[in-house]
């Protein structure tokens, strides 16, 4: 996007300080003002603390940013494929899609495993949110949202509703009913409200709590009966484009990442950041925790995708090589943790061996980017999201 | 939210997240790597995708016959 301002230089005296000098023409709450550009800076000044202006602040941060590195580096005495080099290699796979799951009239965006491992929400650009079950491929629920680009959707805990959103900013939890005549449009319950699109949701252990991220920069903890907010994360400087959560038995942590570059782990009853890390080169797009609740992965648009140990709090691994070039848009774990999916914008899936460090498989078959992944709860199957409007089961 | 903030403010709140995480405990990653490498062994016998799913017992296989659920 372009914006183009052009300043244009008026002289005269200065509402402030009434000297005869190059005037800013700029608007204080509306109000057109002519400011010389010394009393502009004084102005931006008020709020900081004696001393500080915004270089001090940079300075402040970039040494601090070297030190939590040493930090970090002097715990960094080995690499995760080191010790992982005594490890047996993984078989040849066989991986191929088992079902094709057609009926989306534009891009799917996103797409959620219900816990009873055979139905999937998904949701897509047309603004339509549909439940398939995957063994039949049978649709069995569909909802038109008021809005396109349905950027989130994610089934509760107990299989009896989803909640999706994007676009319109908010986060909507719709009760799925046995009768396939009632109209689930009706039953809408409107739970989150962000101040721009939603791009990731996620049910907590029960269907009374749901977790947002929002183009806001912000995450929110709402209560989906009442539509209050529990809590709220601030901390990105960007976009955050994608949540996880971390597996139940490891207690109330999450994982974000942004356009900031960054991924966050909150606490979830405090609202604070606890870990913060950013090595990666571009947006990221997707985080997902280890199935064991002590390492995360993350798939950015610098076409490699992460792992980060949290309790040696740094990058073990970078799974990418130098033949792709798109971004990762999509990641998520096998039940054991030895393998990642990530689904890439050049349209393939590329399978990595975490522990290794290497590929394993590239699998091909989707017509257009590859927009999410999501492997079954029971670990059997995943399935794969694409901007060519279908979802693929693979097995 | 992050959009609204001025550059100034978005700079204070890395600080002072930056100070807060410089204190955080770590631990060395040949001892975190091992226990990540041991609990993937221990998991992989388990993980379908791994050992692979009979075709049988696979509700994914080609469709044919009748599933009763």
């Amino acid at each position: 996007m372009c914006d183009q301002t052009f300043l244009a230089i008026t002289f005269g005296p200065c509402d402030n300080c009434s000297q005869n000098k190059p005037l800013m023409n700029i608007y204080l709450k509306n109000e057109p003002i002519n400011y010389c550009s010394l009393c502009v800076e004084l102005m931006a000044c008020q709020g900081l603390a004696k001393g500080e202006t915004i270089h001090t602040l940079k300075a402040e941060s970039e040494t601090l940013k070297t030190k939590l590195e040493e930090e970090r580096a002097k715990l960094h005495d080995v690499e995760l494929h080191q010790v992982a080099e005594k490890i047996e290699a993984l078989g040849q796979f066989v991986m191929k899609t088992r079902r094709t799951l057609k009926g989306h009239g534009n891009k799917v965006l996103c797409v959620d495993w219900c816990r009873d491992k055979r139905r999937i929400v998904s949701s897509s650009q047309d603004g339509k949110v549909i439940v398939w079950d995957a063994y039949t491929t049978n649709k069995e629920h569909a909802v038109t949202m008021p809005c396109t680009w349905v950027m989130a959707c994610a089934y509760a805990p107990s299989g009896c509703a989803v909640a999706c959103g994007g676009l319109d900013n908010k986060c909507s939890v719709y009760p799925l009913s046995l009768d396939k005549n009632e109209n689930l449009a009706a039953k809408k319950k409107s739970v989150a409200m962000h101040t721009n699109y939603l791009s990731s949701c996620s049910f907590t252990n029960s269907d009374m709590q749901i977790l947002t991220s929002s183009g806001d920069g912000t995450c929110a903890l709402w209560d989906v009966e009442s539509g209050q907010l529990l809590q709220s994360f601030h901390g990105h400087s960007a976009d955050v484009l994608s949540l996880n959560l971390a597996p139940s038995e490891t207690g109330n942590t999450f994982v974000s990442g942004g356009c900031d570059k960054k991924a966050n782990v909150w606490d979830m009853r405090s609202g604070q950041n606890v870990q913060s890390f950013e090595t990666h080169e571009s947006d990221i797009n997707s985080v997902k925790y280890y199935p064991s609740g002590d390492a995360f992965a993350t798939g950015s648009d610098d076409a490699t995708c992460r792992l980060y140990d949290l309790r040696a709090d740094r990058e073990v691994a970078i799974y990418s090589k130098e033949s792709i070039i798109f971004g990762a848009s999509s990641v998520d774990f096998s039940l054991s943790g030895r393998l990642l999916f990530a689904g890439y914008n050049d349209y393939t899936i590329n399978v990595w061996d975490v522990l290794k460090g290497t590929r394993v498989a590239i699998l091909f078959g989707h017509e257009n980017r590859v927009s999410t992944v999501r492997v079954s709860p029971d670990g059997t199957a995943f399935c794969s999201g694409s901007w060519d409007n279908t979802l693929r089961i693979w097995a | 939210m992050a959009r609204d903030m001025s550059d100034k403010d978005i700079l204070k709140m890395e600080l002072e997240q930056l100070q807060k995480e410089v204190k955080n405990t770590r631990e060395p990653v040949s001892k975190t790597a091992k226990e990540i490498c041991e609990w993937v062994e221990a998991q992989s016998a388990e993980d379908p995708l791994i050992k692979g799913v009979p075709e049988d017992k696979n509700p994914f296989r080609e469709k044919g016959g009748c599933i009763i659920t």
